[in-house]
């Protein structure tokens, strides 16, 4: 038996510590994603949001972590994306219109919740079927390393996802061809509603990477910073053509799988426990509080900052134009 | 003019295009160091180096996908599939995500890609190594499909597919990579969504494309001699449907006979029949017909296999059927 030839990331991002409005600034954006979703919801059940709608509420740390460790960098993302999107810097009222099917949404009201795309913040998308995004991540590092570009392609998805055979193909390119990607699997323990240990004999995510030799690493997200210095450890060993790496960041979301599920396979109390010890808002205020001397005055200013922005994209998104039936057909083939 | 193997005049077309432009890269099973599993890239690593000439391993989801995802940040890939039974391993990356991220972007990401590799049946490769994909890509809007049966028509169609920004599915045949045509020498393109006559005639329009052309043309001599004036339309381009040369032909001659490899049950063949009776009902002096593979998995047994496919004798006996020729 030969051993497994997996490399090790580095000990350390290289990224300097946050101070106290590094930290507020995280703070506020994990605010707004939090702000804007839960009005998302509300929308839904006016009927002003249509269709699927899967909300990212619970698992904001990990998206604004990761967005601070790589803010030049592409993503691409699965249907679970309002808060990535948010989080690599699409503005609040575009993806707030695209939710409610308008023109001036990111995607001219064409994709909806599931495909936000925004290409001047590098942001490839949202995407429906489970897993069948992953390969692209590949292509995007292979541009990449070929133009010397420096960059790295974050690709993320669910422990759904590290089920489908796309998944372990692109594993298996991305490690071969030693492609600047890091592969985030986002485990909040529930596929839709089938739980990990129903879904997978190994549980942590991050072992799928032994298969192939990829360096991996398993962390919990609810910790903004943890999340942010263990993404830019990973960014900094693919954007140095060591290869890829494959993170599984273990998260929690506290909705059901879409708007239209009730979550009631989990089992009680759970949900509860992780609202109390690993909520990613309540900790960084904690921290911002306790450790940085930060007042209640200036987060609740932050609150209400925040609160106005939200506002503003319902208002935004509400006052748009409906797409123009005349353009139907406008972006079915590119000239 | 030079007289070439389709196989080098898709070589050509592919060097020329990665000459002019370096965002063009070729990727697929056996492409590089064994030349190609039927020598279409063959020399190509030996100009263009292990980067833009791709060895993979077996594994079509996943180089489609890669394809895409970096055809979306700028580049322009070539993805050969071995054959086009293989693709339907990749067939989600095709239809879910080439075909369809530029319109979910709103335009933002446009996918020129090219998807290419062998279509239909060859011989005796029995039922997973002969089916014919053009109805299950040209189903979807976002894709464009493009064949040939020409050496002429291959170069210059692939390179207009390398150069179109949209994602092409360009259908090949293993049955003709030897076939030799003529060639220019300086460069030529030809646009995708354009139809060619490849024999005019007055009685009857025999609509087909790919190597059912040659088909076609048998027929086409067999009814010259019992006094039959045959149409021979070849569409080379399935999406976007020319509509305008198939509706004029059709209306020149009154009767229509559509050819397609493949199955009859939702084929292509059955849409232009549709779309012929949409447009040309008043046109039409006899109900179209349409000569396919028999509606039965490809068997392997040589005598089967002969009686599955389109053969000159049925067209024949179709076209003589829709003059009333025969019942």
């Amino acid at each position: 038996m030969s051993e497994l030839p997996t490399p090790s990331l580095p000990q350390e991002s290289g990224l300097p510590p946050l101070d106290a409005e590094g930290l507020l600034k995280l703070y506020r954006e994990m605010v707004l994603i939090r702000r804007v979703e839960e009005l998302a919801a509300k929308a839904y059940t006016m009927r002003k949001i249509l269709g699927f709608c899967h909300l990212y509420i619970g698992q904001e740390s990990v998206a604004v972590g990761a967005a601070s460790a790589t803010p030049d960098d592409y993503w691409i993302a699965a249907y679970r994306e309002h808060g990535h999107a948010l989080a690599k810097g699409v503005s609040a009222n575009a993806v707030m219109a695209e939710l409610f099917g308008k023109a001036t949404g990111t995607s001219l009201g064409l994709g909806g919740s599931m495909h936000i795309f925004d290409k001047d913040a590098k942001f490839m998308g949202g995407y429906g079927i489970v897993g069948g995004h992953v390969p692209l991540a590949n292509g995007v590092g292979w541009a990449i390393k070929q133009r010397n570009e420096g960059r790295v392609c974050l690709c993320y998805f669910g422990d759904g996802a590290a089920h489908q055979g796309a998944f372990f193909e692109a594993l298996c390119l991305a490690q071969l061809w030693k492609l600047p990607v890091v592969f985030i699997c986002e485990n909040n323990f529930y596929a839709m509603g089938t739980s990990i240990d129903r879904q997978s004999h190994l549980t942590d995510m991050s072992l799928r990477a032994n298969g192939v030799g990829m360096a991996r690493e398993q962390l919990r997200g609810f910790d903004v910073e943890h999340v942010r210095e263990r993404v830019g450890a990973a960014a900094k060993f693919a954007r140095e053509g060591n290869g890829p790496v494959m993170l599984e960041i273990i998260t929690y979301r506290h909705r059901g799988h879409s708007m239209s599920d009730p979550a009631k396979y989990r089992p009680k109390g759970e949900l509860e426990e992780y609202k109390l010890n690993s909520e990613p808002l309540a900790l960084t205020k904690r921290r911002l509080e306790q450790d940085f001397g930060v007042s209640a005055e200036r987060i609740a200013a932050v609150h209400q900052e925040v609160e106005a922005v939200a506002e503003e994209a319902w208002n935004f998104a509400e006052s748009s134009p409906d797409p123009d039936p005349a353009t139907l057909y406008d972006h079915v083939y590119a000239e | 003019m030079a007289l070439i193997p389709i196989r080098e005049a898709l070589r050509a077309a592919m060097r020329e295009e990665m000459q002019r432009d370096p965002s063009v890269f070729l990727m697929g099973e056996e492409v590089a160091q064994y030349d190609g599993a039927y020598k279409v890239s063959q020399g190509m690593l030996a100009e263009f180096g292990p980067d833009r000439i791709v060895d993979t391993p077996i594994s079509e989801c996943g180089f489609a996908g890669l394809g895409i995802g970096a055809a979306m940040v700028g580049m322009r890939p070539i993805i050969e599939f071995m054959t086009w039974n293989f693709s339907l391993v990749a067939y989600d990356q095709i239809v879910n995500s080439a075909a369809k991220i530029y319109q979910m972007s709103g335009g933002q990401y446009k996918v020129p890609i090219v998807f290419r590799g062998p279509n239909g049946a060859a011989e005796n490769l029995a039922s997973q190594h002969s089916t014919s994909v053009e109805s299950l890509y040209a189903h979807f809007p976002g894709l464009k499909v493009v064949t040939y049966a020409t050496a002429y028509d291959a170069k210059g169609l692939l390179k207009s597919a390398i150069r179109d920004d949209s994602p092409v599915c360009f259908l090949e045949s293993e049955m003709t990579y030897g076939m030799k045509g003529e060639v220019p020498d300086e460069e030529y393109l030809i646009p995708i969504g354009k139809a060619d006559i490849k024999a005019e005639g007055s009685d009857v329009t025999l609509v087909t494309w790919g190597k059912q052309v040659f088909t076609c043309q048998a027929a086409v001599e067999t009814l010259k001699s019992q006094g039959v004036s045959a149409e021979l339309l070849d569409l080379r381009t399935i999406r976007p449907l020319d509509r305008e040369a198939l509706f004029n032909s059709v209306a020149k001659t009154g009767r229509c006979v559509v050819v397609q490899e493949g199955y009859p049950f939702s084929g292509v063949g059955a849409e232009i029949v549709a779309q012929l009776q949409e447009h040309c009902f008043d046109l039409l002096d006899a109900p179209v017909l349409r000569i396919t593979n028999r509606d039965v998995p490809q068997p392997y047994a040589t005598n089967l296999e002969k009686l599955v496919m389109p053969s000159a004798e049925r067209v024949v006996t179709a076209a003589r059927r829709v003059l009333g020729l025969e019942r």
